[in-house]
């Protein structure tokens, strides 16, 4: 702050005390400081704040991202990349709110279908993820396998989204009874030990596309969607902010 | 590419966020909102112009946000119940890092933000300007009192007196 008046005010204290003077102004600063005891008295003092501030909070600059931070920039990495760019913006910043707030605009839907979907993937995450021996039935060794029976099974190729960019890697999967028919389930695990799974049901008919989805229960959030015949709930102990960035990458790797 | 820059600038948000609500948690909420809103926002940032400056300009409004909201719900302090930092005892200016702590929290948000946006983060006072929204000469009236309550804090003093002289 160098108004460069004749006498330096308390402006230039300050920008002497942060570097920010030019060198004239700079020595005129420290001819002031010779003879104002009080002056200098004060700027040792505000240089000495500013070196504790960073003796205090410097540290937190070498710790690792946070996971949420780490998704949003994987996810927005992602996007920036994505032909469907804009589209794709736009979708999943509306599509929660359009979930949440306008849950009840949807009346028109099937409403037992799409209630049936999140009720059987939670129950079936609850079922499984505390299981200690047996998680899945084919583990993530064969997903190859996995993938070729599953897709049998369910008469549509499925896809086996990889969330690692998330740190969770995939255990493997199994095949389950769904209100339509066979059902699948994808199990994932983080070093933590967090489990997630992505519950894929088909349906007898194709009814389109709904918004995003969130329901919550004992602590399970659930995201669900459907698209044409194939119901997707991704479901797991998380915020709902992260989940829906964790299932913005299934929705890509899907491909729908 | 553009996010790398943004990256680039997480840890030294995450910094400020901390120092300025002392609570990891808060803090970290704090930078992840910011971080989704600037994601969202990106194309209104103009290149050429101080990314830095526009995040703790979007960190600051989420922050107000914030602070209006806990003070109509209920006029609790906004470092109630803040778990205190870890301070290692290390050298002799420990006891003097603990009393800034304490310090820092007396002191109004205002001047706050502005001794930790120019102490700690080392923005211009024009870029602190440009991020708090206020003028100029506000930053430096906000600075010079903000400095002097830490002195006068630290100093042990409740009035205007002189730093002990060590």
């Amino acid at each position: 702050m160098s108004e460069s008046g004749p006498v330096p005010g308390e402006d230039d204290l300050h920008a002497y005390v942060d570097g920010r003077l030019d060198p004239a102004r700079r020595a005129q600063v420290v001819a002031r400081l010779r003879v104002d005891a009080d002056a200098a008295a004060r700027v040792e003092a505000y240089r000495r704040q500013n070196q504790a501030l960073h003796g205090l909070f410097d540290p937190v600059l070498d710790d690792p991202l946070p996971g949420p931070v780490r998704a949003s920039l994987s996810g927005a990495r992602r996007r920036t990349w994505s032909a469907a760019r804009a589209a794709a913006v736009a979708w999943f910043v509306l599509a929660p709110l359009v979930g949440w707030f306008g849950r009840e605009w949807f009346v028109d839907e099937p409403a037992a279908q799409v209630t049936v979907l999140p009720r059987d993937a939670v129950l079936a995450h609850a079922v499984y993820t505390p299981e200690v021996l047996h998680p899945v039935e084919v583990d993530a060794e064969r997903e190859e396998h996995l993938v070729q029976w599953l897709s049998k099974r369910l008469q549509t190729p499925l896809r086996v989204p990889d969330f690692g960019a998330f740190g969770y890697g995939l255990m493997g999967g199994r095949l389950l009874p769904g209100a339509d028919g066979p059902a699948a389930q994808f199990m994932y695990q983080d070093a933590q030990g967090t489990r997630l799974t992505l519950y894929v049901s088909v349906r007898q008919a194709d009814t389109g596309q709904t918004a995003f989805r969130f329901t919550e229960q004992d602590g399970v959030t659930v995201l669900y969607w459907i698209d044409g015949r194939l119901g997707y709930a991704l479901s797991g102990p998380l915020t709902r902010s992260y989940l829906l960035t964790i299932a913005e990458a299934a929705y890509h790797q899907l491909g729908l | 590419m553009p996010l790398d820059d943004l990256e680039e600038q997480i840890p030294s948000l995450r910094r400020y966020a901390l120092a300025l609500v002392r609570d990891r948690v808060r803090a970290d909420d704090l930078v992840q909102d910011t971080l989704e809103r600037a994601l969202r926002k990106f194309s209104l940032w103009r290149r050429g112009s101080n990314l830095r400056t526009w995040l703790f300009a979007i960190m600051h409004n989420l922050f107000m946000n914030q602070l209006r909201r806990e003070r109509t719900a209920a006029e609790t302090s906004l470092t109630e119940g803040a778990p205190e930092l870890s301070v290692a005892p290390s050298d002799e200016h420990a006891l003097d890092v603990r009393d800034l702590v304490a310090a820092l929290d007396q002191l109004p948000v205002e001047y706050r933000e502005v001794v930790l946006l120019v102490g700690l983060e080392e923005l211009s006072y024009r870029e602190v300007a440009r991020a708090l929204g206020i003028p100029l000469g506000t930053v430096m009236s906000r600075l010079s009192r903000g400095r002097e309550r830490l002195r006068t804090a630290l100093a042990g003093d409740t009035g205007p007196q002189l730093r002990r002289v060590k």
